[in-house]
């Protein structure tokens, strides 16, 4: 034991403990890392577990992404093209989309039950632990009945990239790989800002689904359909357009639209940072409000 | 008969008068149901537009009422397969309504009807308002608005109705969740909540026609765009009656059954 | 900052002035509800203190101000030497919680998956975590159940398990807020006979939130008493007593049933049991002492045994609050309201 050679000391008497390894020596990043994966390990473990009810979740969740593709085949099949789009190209904006946006889900879906977290006290139990907390409540729980939904996105997307005329290299493979990549972060940054926001909205579920599933049907649409009003929200101040809709445009060279330049489809990355910074001072907000006061 | 009356009025009142504290949720709603109604008319009119203005019996202008009364419709139709009857199944609670000398369906249906007849305040008037605003098609003659209402109340207390057949499952099935969520994906979407039931390729909308959601929903926007005439409106209630006899029918009989195992297991 | 990288010379808990208020919203009108007010309190390494107070009275603003969960209105406060909000990280290591209401514990897994989990959010190298985790086991005596879901727990279980949770990481403060709340007799003697035998071996300090009377009989040495947000009282338990003027209590078994000692000088007579078999006295230790009424009891009866107890706890405590409600007549229905809800506490 550790303190076994202070075992003399006697009762009421002040006990100076040795420092442990884990304190003195520098955290490696596989240290820091350590418990985040504990946790997501154990959650995943306990999901595929209880087998039937995870098969049930796979499977509603693959349905509910299924419905949602149908949606759009049954309005694109009835006419010739909507918004300068025909159905095998929207196809792969809702590919990029639908992918990134269940790939974000799978991670950061469940940060917008906060309300549940702060009714169970589980949020004051993540305060006493030595790590930040964004990064616990983010760690907390993985969703991998998600994995069914981002295959029917994997799949739209290897439609899309096969049935439409992309002209294959390393740019459109570079803008392929930043797309999916940025889309996923900005999406998660929606979950993040649904948090942070329901510290101060008390049942603000509703409210936070306006963006965050909105926003997600917004991104599997062809935005040169949207006026104005529609390019500002969805197309700026909730990057959407950025995650589908524009690369799309600059894989498939299509004409840029009304205030969506095609060449934006390469800024992925900046959207996912403004989505980003908007989402942590959310967060920033809500923690202080949380406790009373400045941090 | 009269007592009987009083007491599903009282309970119709009740449902409504829960509904009224959730007021804060209720402007999240309305931010929400502005946001979905805004993004389905811009993505809706395009497609009516390349269909050069007309598309399947929707100009734009039925068109905005088909997207702004769907969203009104949101928080009255059980487009998610929940209920109280679920719940009340699972915890055994349902015991104690057994014990009420009351249709345990009737007042079930009921509560969830007055519930839903609440919602239309805070959701379904904003919508509308908002759709007025927008411009959107509306009948001239007073008796269109009268089938309406009739065909909206038809439709609520059918979701309601093939709802609870959902939450009577639980009598059976351990866990209602796969048919709930079933339920849910299927409901919207063959309730036309995201595009109209109208422009299914036939194949899919005969399937839907098979499902009592199509009546839920498209039926009563159906009249109140005016897209069918008072025939056609008459047409479209008399099959929601026939959907909402067989659905309470075999409602009735699943909760005589599910009494009856209810009593053979000793709750 | 010694080398071993925190403060061990200080004390362990150290507030001045902390003062947290809230504002509320009633109906249309704001109202200011100050939850703690003005606590002064400073609690040295290796003390046992026990922490009472009505519902409502500030005990769990004032630990979630202690460990950073809440920002103070007013006032400093200091745990283990670093400020609870700013230093809450490395605070964290320090510190064990348990909550009596709230579970740290992950609800679906087996309670050893939770420790596993635990020792990793808290860096235990494979060793520690393993000398630990058994000798926790050991102690609270949870190998029965080390399998089981945490939800399937009984109270009892799942206590001492959030118990060990909590001491995993040898912390040198361990805050227990109720946690022996619903539990039966026999396991609250035992939760208790483990943290005085832990803080015996290894010096963790102790802060105890209860309203349990037996809790702070047998753990604390030091009581403080919170009531409406102030500290009421901050001593021990005896000079509670007597702060209070609460009497002590002789305890008679005698030889053969007798009828009740009234008229004792300066003593009460209590209550008989058994048809006289034993009786019990109170008796004002200021006025009388117990060697005089055991000499006058033993004068007219034949005892054959006695003990003398100390003031029963919650009559103490039902002083405090009253004496402190004295003088303000409009307090006489808060008075009503703090005296059902210590008499309603268990022992």
């Amino acid at each position: 034991m550790d303190d076994a050679g202070l075992a003399g000391a006697g009762p009421g008497q002040v006990r100076t403990l040795p420092p442990r390894a884990g304190e003195l020596r520098r955290r490696s990043r596989g240290a820091r890392l350590r418990p985040y994966r504990a946790v997501l390990a154990s959650r995943a473990r306990s999901q595929a577990t209880y087998r039937a009810n995870f098969a049930l979740d796979l499977a509603s969740s693959l349905l509910t992404a299924i419905a949602e593709l149908a949606e759009i085949w049954v309005l694109f099949r009835s006419v010739t093209g909507i918004g300068g789009l025909d159905f095998r190209q929207i196809l792969l904006v809702f590919g990029l989309a639908d992918l990134t946006f269940s790939l974000a889900d799978l991670m950061f879906g469940h940060c917008d039950r906060l309300p549940t977290y702060l009714r169970a006290g589980t949020l004051d139990v993540f305060y006493l632990r030595p790590q930040p907390l964004l990064a616990q409540l983010i760690t907390s729980d993985i969703a991998l009945r998600r994995l069914a939904r981002a295959s029917v996105g994997l799949a739209a997307l290897v439609a899309g990239l096969v049935v439409n005329d992309v002209a294959w290299g390393a740019a459109s493979m570079a803008l392929l790989a930043l797309a999916l990549a940025s889309g996923v972060a900005t999406f998660a940054a929606l979950f993040v800002t649904a948090a942070g926001l329901q510290f101060f909205v008390v049942d603000g579920r509703e409210l936070t689904n306006s963006f965050v599933y909105g926003g997600r049907y917004a991104a599997t649409q062809p935005a040169s359909v949207w006026p104005h009003s529609l390019v500002v929200v969805f197309g700026y101040v909730f990057p959407m357009a950025f995650t589908g809709f524009l690369p799309s445009l600059r894989l498939l060279g299509l004409p840029s639209t009304g205030w969506l330049p095609s060449w934006l489809g390469w800024c992925g990355p900046l959207a996912a940072v403004w989505a980003w910074t908007a989402a942590l001072l959310c967060w920033r907000w809500g923690m202080r409000h949380y406790r009373g006061g400045g941090g | 008969m009269r007592a009987t009356v009083r007491v599903y009025w009282r309970l119709l009142h009740a449902g409504f008068r829960r509904q009224s504290t959730y007021r804060l949720a209720a402007l999240g709603g309305l931010v929400a149901n502005t946001t979905f109604g805004l993004l389905k008319m811009a993505v809706l009119f395009a497609t009516v537009r390349a269909a050069g203005g007309e598309l399947a019996g929707y100009d734009l202008a039925r068109m905005s009422t088909y997207v702004w009364l769907s969203q009104g419709l949101l928080g009255s139709l059980n487009l998610d397969g929940h209920s109280e009857m679920a719940d009340r199944i699972r915890d055994g609670q349902v015991a104690v309504d057994f014990l009420r000398p009351l249709d345990v369906q009737a007042a079930s249906i009921t509560t969830e009807v007055g519930r839903a007849l609440f919602s239309l305040l805070p959701r379904g008037i904003p919508a509308v308002a908002l759709g007025l605003v927008v411009g959107m098609a509306l009948p001239e003659s007073p008796t269109a608005y009268a089938l309406f209402a009739l065909s909206l109340l038809l439709g609520i207390v059918l979701s309601m109705a093939t709802a609870y057949l959902v939450g009577i499952s639980g009598f059976w099935l351990v866990e209602t969740r796969g048919v709930q969520v079933c339920y849910m994906v299927l409901s919207g979407f063959l309730a036309g909540l995201f595009v109209p039931v109208r422009l299914f390729p036939a194949w899919l909308g005969s399937v839907a026609q098979a499902t009592p959601f199509p009546a839920m929903m498209t039926y009563p926007v159906d009249i109140l765009a005016g897209r069918v005439g008072p025939s056609g409106a008459l047409e479209s209630i008399a099959v929601q009656l026939a959907w909402l006899a067989g659905v309470v029918a075999l409602g009735q009989a699943l909760t005589r059954a599910g009494r009856h195992r209810l009593e053979v297991q000793g709750g | 900052m010694s080398a071993t990288g925190w403060d061990e010379t200080g004390p362990i808990i150290e507030t001045s002035g902390l003062t947290r208020t809230f504002t509320v919203r009633d109906g249309a009108r704001r109202r200011r509800l100050t939850a703690v007010d003005g606590l002064t309190v400073t609690i040295e390494p290796g003390e046992a203190v026990g922490y009472i107070g009505a519902n409502g009275a500030g005990k769990s603003t004032t630990i979630k101000m202690l460990t950073g969960i809440l920002v103070p209105t007013r006032g400093t406060v200091t745990t283990c030497g670093l400020r609870p909000v700013k230093d809450r990280r490395r605070l964290a290591r320090q510190v064990g919680v348990v909550f009596g209401q709230r579970s740290q514990l992950w609800w679906d897994l087996p309670v050893r998956e939770s420790f596993r989990i635990l020792a990793a959010i808290h860096d235990l190298p494979a060793a520690t975590e393993r000398e630990r985790t058994g000798e926790l086991v050991e102690h609270l005596e949870m190998a029965d159940f080390l399998a089981t879901p945490v939800r399937q727990l009984s109270l009892g279980q799942r206590m001492r398990a959030e118990i060990a949770a909590a001491l995993l990481h040898a912390p040198r403060l361990v805050i227990l807020d109720e946690p022996t709340i619903g539990l039966d007799v026999l396991s609250k003697q035992r939760l208790r006979e483990f943290l005085v035998a832990r803080r015996r071996t290894h010096g963790t300090t102790l802060l105890l939130t209860t309203h349990d009377m037996g809790d702070v009989e047998r753990l604390c040495d030091r009581i403080l008493v919170i009531d409406r947000g102030r500290l009421a009282y901050d001593g021990d338990l005896a000079g509670l007593g007597r702060t209070t003027g609460a009497q002590r209590v002789l305890v008679v078994d005698l030889a053969a049933p007798a009828p009740d000692l009234t008229g004792i000088p300066a003593a009460r007579h209590l209550g008989s049991e058994a048809h006289g078999l034993r009786q019990r006295l109170a008796f004002d230790p200021d006025r009388t002492t117990a060697a005089q009424v055991f000499a006058a009891v033993a004068a007219r009866v034949e005892v054959r045994d006695f003990t003398v107890a100390e003031p029963d706890i919650e009559d103490v405590v039902r002083r405090l609050y009253a004496r402190q409600a004295s003088g303000s007549p409009q307090n006489a229905g808060d008075d009503a309201a703090t005296m059902t809800t210590v008499t309603n506490t268990q022992r």
